[in-house]
């Protein structure tokens, strides 16, 4: 259940940086010099959390610098509370836990068709969708089971829909690939990558449209874009990213690049991989992040999701992050280099929360262990009360094509409109 | 292009050729003798829409400074301002996506194409995340927005500018799909549309826009719609001896054919489909009944079109009634060539309604008339 954020809460990181103030976290007119991206990840390197290099961009070696100063400064002056660091593990542990119990239950029978799993990928959305209100909108692709989880779906209904029963979040309606959620805005799960795009950007254009032509005032809604490395060579998303500018919509392109896009290396796909980059050439900043450490994506999110609030426009954000398995569960995932898994392997977003947890001594060990237990109950029971659920009605079937199988309204005496007989003589009021 | 006007005597291309004979008889049954023409009747209705809720809002290419790429959305401009009349850049499946999304939201997009051979580059959107969304949501989810544009041949144009896509949308659940002649139609289809909770995809005729008809004084008031999913029998063409449906300009071409039929003694029953999904398959069935005999008209490809949908429906629920063949008249099974008698060969005209409709009753020397 997504709590109400409003970033000036935290200890701004900022602040403690020994930057000099006129010097933007996200400067959109910088232009890169150095690929801190997969090339780098070829050759062999050690746990990438503090690198000195010093061909970085500002932004990431801002990033990292903070991410240095906090290992040395005291706990006063953390990133994190006690409790959002409980929160934020939480979500990435029952990320991690559903998609394992998807796995298995695939293969057991109770799930089918196409099903795209997250593993590896949790900071990535535990650090944007934990900052959201709940009026925020989420669009995602078809790997959408831990949006919908971080977004607040119960865990219960996702794991309905998947197995196709009536009580799952879209009553088994949409499967896998489409989880919607109106209560949580969520809306959906998109099977053709880059479709979830122009309409994520539209429902941004809905929130800017409300506060200025229907005057709510306080309709500041931010809707963050999530597609990956894929998608960044489609069409859409250049057009997105020309009009979201344009018209300076409140939304946030999150890029999860995961280096593979079911076998083809991005590498091998694009002309320039550093997704990043395009986000200048379209007049917003474009920032890289490590996705495998969700503090810093975190730290990122808020930034961008803060300016988006603020009306300043949209920001392109490249989350490196990587799969732990296959593209989906159909995949044989033979085409990746296990050296390249296992790297990714040592830099599990959740291991190293769970390390810095206890490092900086805000939670204990027995905590972390008790969250644990609680999820894998969750999760558990998520699949009992799917498998004790009934499958749809055949009458279910030709329900709910139409908002309005009629065609336009149901009159105010509860009849159709169209039955009216006075429905064309202009007296019909609306 | 001037030739094939002359040629044609026809539909009239431009607003000085008007259709007498259909004129006439107009004029004898509408209470008020104002007449306006199909983009002074699209322009109404966006206006009177957009007025009367502030969540509607349009949005495609030039329809704002340049008034429109047809002029269907001038003066609005001026009147909503650039927040409510968006210019967007050339990026069809960008920009539809774009208001598939606020329609999520409960904005009421319309969203102009400038023609629907460029909507081809954002059917994904118009499909997949707008018809479906209902659906995949079990019903959370409802899409209010409306696609249109013009459809269909224009003069000269070409292949790539000269698709139809009727059949294409309309073969596609969770969508409804529109297609007006006249300015009555065209008025109360489109305000039928905007207020409609659901995906509307409105087929618009290029060549119709300059087209004046007589309204009436109901027609012009601000809250006449017309239902979607039923089909209008042309009051001046009700007849027992065969059975016409068409859509779009080709309704004018058969009112055209039936007043040459009569005139040979076959008195022809034409049918405005106006809308395509859900098709109006109690009146054509109905009529068939009656008159045993039908010709479907479309000007889209013969394959899988309106027509195939319209006579499969009368063959599954009518058959016993039939007394003839039905017959199909469809575009040319060919893309639309450049060449004006090319072209004019490609698209069905007044004489190949007539001869299907002679067909159809067996005569093709005139009979004397019957009562």
């Amino acid at each position: 259940m997504a709590t109400a954020y409003s970033p000036t809460n935290f200890v701004n990181p900022l602040s403690i940086n020994t930057r000099s103030h006129d010097k933007p976290l996200f400067d959109p007119l910088k232009t890169t010099t150095s690929f801190l991206g997969s090339t780098h990840k070829l050759r062999p390197t050690s746990l990438q959390f503090n690198q000195p290099d010093t061909h970085r961009r500002s932004a990431v070696v801002a990033v990292s610098d903070v991410v240095k100063e906090k290992k040395v400064k005291s706990s006063s002056n953390l990133l994190i509370t006690k409790e959002e660091g409980l929160e934020l593990y939480e979500d990435m542990i029952l990320g991690r836990a559903f998609e394992d119990m998807c796995a298995q239950m695939y293969y057991r029978g109770k799930m089918f068709g196409f099903v795209h799993l997250y593993n590896g990928q949790e900071a990535v959305s535990t650090g944007f969708i934990r900052l959201l209100k709940k009026e925020d909108s989420v669009v995602s692709t078809y790997r959408d089971h831990v949006h919908a989880l971080s977004k607040g779906v119960p865990a219960r209904e996702v794991m309905s829909e998947l197995f196709g029963r009536t009580t799952g979040c879209c009553r088994g309606q949409g499967g896998s690939m489409h989880m919607f959620s109106k209560e949580h805005n969520l809306l959906g799960g998109f099977a053709f990558i880059g479709e979830g795009i122009p309409v994520a950007t539209g429902a941004a254009f809905s929130s800017k449209y409300r506060r200025e032509v229907l005057k709510e005032a306080d309709c500041d809604h931010v809707t963050l874009a999530f597609f990956g490395d894929g998608t960044c060579n489609n069409g859409q998303f250049f057009e997105c990213l020309n009009m979201a500018a344009l018209w300076k919509l409140p939304i946030v392109f999150v890029v999860e690049n995961n280096l593979w896009a079911i076998g083809m290396s991005h590498l091998r796909a694009t002309s320039d991989p550093q997704i990043y980059k395009k986000g200048p050439a379209f007049g917003m900043p474009g920032v890289h992040v490590d996705g495998m450490d969700v503090l810093k994506v975190r730290e990122v999110a808020q930034e961008a999701i803060g300016r988006a609030r603020r009306g300043e426009g949209p920001t392109l954000v490249e989350c490196e992050t990587y799969r732990f398995r296959g593209h989906s569960l159909a995949d044989p995932d033979e085409l990746r280099d296990p050296d390249e898994k296992a790297r990714y392997a040592a830099r599990d977003p959740i291991t190293a929360l769970k390390k810095h947890l206890i490092e900086s001594k805000l939670a204990s060990e027995a905590e972390l262990k008790a969250i644990e237990k609680k999820i894998e109950e969750v999760v558990e029971d998520a699949v009992e009360f799917a498998d004790a659920s009934p499958h749809p009605a055949r009458s279910q079937l030709l329900e709910n094509v139409f908002a309005d199988p009629k065609g336009f309204g149901i009159g105010p005496d509860g009849r159709y409109r169209c039955e009216d007989p006075k429905f064309t003589e202009g007296t019909a009021h609306v | 292009m001037l030739g094939i006007i002359r040629q044609k005597m026809t539909a009239g291309l431009s607003p000085a050729m008007r259709i007498r004979p259909v004129a006439s008889a107009l004029r004898s049954y509408s209470s008020a003798a104002k007449e306006i023409n199909v983009r002074e009747a699209l322009n109404s209705a966006l206006d009177e829409e957009m007025s009367a809720d502030p969540k509607v809002f349009l949005m495609g290419e030039e329809v704002g400074e340049y008034q429109g790429a047809y002029k269907i959305s001038k003066g609005l401009l001026d009147k909503y301002g650039p927040e409510r009349v968006l210019d967007t850049p050339i990026t069809e499946a960008g920009f539809t996506g774009i208001g598939v999304g606020a329609a999520y939201y409960g904005l009421k997009p319309v969203v102009e194409f400038m023609t629907f051979n460029f909507a081809m580059q954002a059917i994904d959107h118009i499909i997949n995340s707008a018809a479906k969304s209902n659906y995949m949501s079990a019903g959370q989810i409802n899409v209010p927005i409306v696609f249109r544009g013009p459809n269909g041949a224009a003069a000269g144009v070409g292949a790539q500018h000269s698709h139809c896509y009727a059949a294409w949308y309309a073969s596609c659940p969770g969508l409804k799909v529109l297609s007006p002649y006249s300015s009555e139609d065209a008025r109360g289809l489109l305000k039928a549309a905007i207020r409609d909770p659901d995906p509307v995809v409105f087929l618009e005729n290029e060549l119709l826009y300059g087209e004046s008809f007589p309204v009436s004084a109901e027609v012009l008031d601000s809250s006449f719609c017309l239902p979607i999913g039923k089909a209008k029998v042309m009051i001046e063409r009700e007849g027992k001896d065969v059975t016409i449906t068409a859509f779009s300009k080709m309704v004018g071409f058969s009112l055209k054919a039936a007043e040459i039929l009569a005139k040979e003694g076959i008195s022809a029953e034409v049918i405005n489909l106006r809308s395509i999904r859900p098709l109006d398959r109690a009146t054509i069935n109905a009529s068939v009944r009656k008159t045993n005999r039908l010709v479907t008209v479309e000007e889209g490809f013969p394959q899988h079109g309106v027509g195939a949908e319209i006579c499969a429906s009368v063959i599954e629920e009518s058959f016993g009634y039939l007394d003839a063949a039905v017959e199909r008249i469809a575009g040319a099974d060919v893309p639309m060539p450049y060449a004006a008698n090319l072209e004019r060969m490609a698209v069905p005209q007044v004489e190949d309604i007539v001869r299907a409709a002679k067909r159809a009753c067996y005569r093709s020397v005139p009979m004397a008339a019957v009562a």
